[in-house]
């Protein structure tokens, strides 16, 4: 555990033809990535993310060359080959009423790999699609969520008084609603508007994507915003900062030459957890027909497809939850490293 | 003291007041929502539009729509719903409020007692293979989705070994109230107690896991250790009471968040009747007053809460009154 950002001078071992210089230069990113780098089980949590990433980025190739099949194409009346022999999508069944048709079971093969969905759609193919939304909601939420609480902090921090009072009091506001009740809120309005959402010449389909990834990112704000405050109020108080006072430097270079390089680290801790919770909470708005809307499929959207063919053919609503799991297990656990790497003795955690 | 807990209340007024008028300008201020088309129907006439406008005051300026509104909601209680002008929103709020509170508690009981006894495993056997098993097994419950976590357990207990001696003794989904019956009350509960208490026990059991692990060099613990009490005394009665501290003021917020509404998605999985589901089955049909008012109750129960936990903070532990 104990290790040190500075390299003790004299008891560094010059190897001939180096000179110090080359060799004192350690930045305490560089220290930090390579504490991430020996942490194996962060490595290997960080190339199951990639993995998970690469395979999602595959779809379109899975979709045309392998699974043959448009997955966002109703298929009521096809059929498709199966050992040799061709078997309807939809399929009627016997059970019940003899009314009923369920859609194709998993066939193990190329096509229809874990089955069809109410719509006779390649289940498989579309988690690989749902994988590019719930990932890029996820991700892209996160990161203008933790830009905007760290923009926010440095106001609050830097400026106290009225506009810390005014930002904090706003952050409290936010942060008294559940997540999901307030998430709600604003997709329920925000997806009922006719014609999209207009700012200007800004416009917003109802069905973009950015929808859900902004309703996330601003619900979450007050959660990165509050320990990073408390992390400017502190820096603020630092002697290098009086010094770079003392030297007559304005407001700006104070902000983002002095005090913001000592936050970063706090919000790339948090940024991995961050991504984790947006992806958990992006499955749970699309399962609840907030998030992701149709024709587009995300993990959630899909998990919620599955629901009606819960008993009859769960594979639909199992795999895409599988590979929710895989993805926020893996950020948490890096998100762990990273924290360990960056900041062994903090504190920070992301609530739900 | 008695200045901090007026200031703080003071304080929680201002928060509610906020909570209302923020709620009411996302639902009814938004440009471009306008409830009088969904109330009237598909393809109205103008008329029809304009008399139901009037009806609900649709046309009255924003600070009098709000001023009625909160009026219906909190003094008369007789704001009703857009699709069914039968159902009184606050009669149902209070009549599905039970429903979650049930849910939660037990939840809460749960994993309280989960999250404390994986939290002491994973320290007293830190270094064997047990803390690291545990700690991956916590992970996963905090990385699974709730409601897919109930639906994978709908799946074994309702359908896949429904018909074994396992699980033949689980009631169909559903509520039944504590007074009517309070045995089919706890059956039907188990599997959602069970389920929505996963994600808390892993948290709730790494949290205690670093706290045990912070004070365990602190000089209380070696003056315990000293006086020669056992490993299991000092860990127990000395450590975990310190590390209970983070635990308690966590627990007092979560649980006022999920009684608040967050329990929403474990109560629409299965298929229990509370706010959460009230609020679902409101969103599906896009009537706002509820939502409304199902938003602001959470929001009120969780500032009221927070409020409480300051108090007993602050009497618990005088540095924080300054605060």
């Amino acid at each position: 555990m104990a290790e040190f950002a500075f390299e003790p001078g004299p008891e560094v071992h010059l190897a001939p033809g180096e000179s110090a210089k080359e060799i004192s230069g350690r930045s305490p990113w560089r220290l930090a990535g390579r504490r991430l780098a020996r942490n194996r089980l962060a490595m290997a949590a960080l190339a199951l993310f990639v993995l998970i990433v690469v395979v999602s980025l595959l779809a379109p190739f899975y979709a045309n060359h392998i699974a043959k099949t448009d997955p966002f194409a109703s298929n009521l009346t096809g059929t498709t080959v199966v050992d040799g022999k061709e078997v309807e999508v939809i399929q009627e069944t016997s059970g019940g009423l003899g009314l009923g048709s369920v859609p194709i079971g998993p066939t193990w093969q190329s096509n229809y790999f874990i089955g069809a969905d109410n719509q006779g759609r390649d289940v498989m193919a579309r988690v690989l699609y749902g994988g590019r939304a719930s990932l890029q909601i996820g991700i892209a939420s996160a990161v203008i969520c933790t830009l905007l609480a760290l923009a926010l902090a440095l106001l609050a921090g830097f400026f106290r008084g009225w506009t810390d009072s005014v930002l904090s009091r706003a952050m409290d506001l936010i942060w008294a609603f559940p997540v999901y009740l307030l998430a709600i809120s604003l997709a329920t309005v925000l997806l009922t508007k006719a014609g999209g959402l207009k700012w200007g010449p800004v416009t917003i389909d109802a069905s973009s994507l950015w929808v859900p990834t902004w309703i996330i990112a601003i619900v979450y704000i007050p959660y990165v915003y509050r320990p990073l405050r408390g992390q400017v109020l502190s820096v603020r108080e630092k002697e290098y900062v009086e010094a770079s006072i003392s030297q007559g430097a304005s407001n700006l270079r104070l902000m983002f030459a002095e005090i913001l390089p000592n936050v970063v680290s706090t919000a790339i801790v948090l940024l991995p957890l961050m991504i984790a919770t947006t992806i958990l909470t992006e499955a749970a708005l699309s399962f609840l027909g907030i998030g992701v809307q149709a024709p587009q499929a995300s993990w959630g959207t899909i998990i919620d497809d599955g629901q009606n063919l819960l008993y009859t053919r769960p594979l639909v609503a199992i795999v895409p939850g599988i590979f929710i799991v895989l993805t926020v297990l893996a950020l948490n656990v890096l998100g762990d490293g990273v924290r360990d790497a960056l900041d062994p003795r903090a504190k920070v955690r992301v609530r739900e | 003291m008695f200045a901090f807990v007026v200031r703080r209340l003071i304080g929680m007024v201002f928060v509610l007041f906020a909570i209302t008028v923020l709620t009411f300008l996302i639902f009814f201020a938004t440009p471009g929502i306008d409830p009088s088309r969904q109330l009237a129907g598909r393809n109205p006439d103008p008329a029809t539009v304009a008399a139901i406008r009037h009806q609900f005051g649709l046309d009255r300026p924003l600070p009098v729509r709000y001023a009625l509104m909160m009026k219906r909601l909190f003094i008369s209680r007789d704001l009703v719903s857009y699709g069914n002008q039968a159902l009184e929103v606050v009669p149902a709020i209070t009549a599905a409020a039970p429903v979650t509170f049930s849910l939660v508690f037990g939840a809460a009981v749960l994993w309280v007692i989960g999250a404390i006894a994986i939290g002491l495993l994973m320290v007293t056997f830190k270094g064997t293979f047990v803390d690291p098993l545990l700690m991956v097994l916590a992970l996963i419950g905090i990385s699974m989705p709730v409601f897919w976590l109930g639906e994978v357990v709908n799946l074994i207990t309702q359908d896949r070994l429904h018909d074994t001696f396992l699980f033949s003794w689980v009631p169909p989904l559903g509520y039944t109230p504590f007074t009517e019956d309070p045995w089919q009350w706890f059956l039907h509960l188990i599997f959602p107690w069970i389920t929505l208490s996963v994600l808390y026990i892993g948290f709730y059991a790494r949290v205690l896991r670093a706290d045990l692990l912070e004070v365990q060099h602190d000089d209380f613990v070696r003056t315990a250790r000293a006086k020669g009490l056992s490993p299991q005394s000092v860990l127990v009665r000395h450590m975990l009471r310190t590390s209970l501290i983070t635990f308690v003021s966590l627990f007092a917020l979560d649980f006022g968040v999920l009684v608040g509404g967050g329990a929403l998605l474990t109560e629409v999985v299965f298929g229990l009747p509370g706010v959460g589901q009230l609020t679902f089955n409101s969103l599906r049909s896009l009537d706002l007053p509820v939502i409304m008012a199902t938003v602001i109750y959470g929001a009120f129960f969780i500032t009221i809460m927070s409020a409480l936990v300051d108090i007993v903070y602050a009497r618990l532990d005088p540095r924080i009154r300054p605060a």
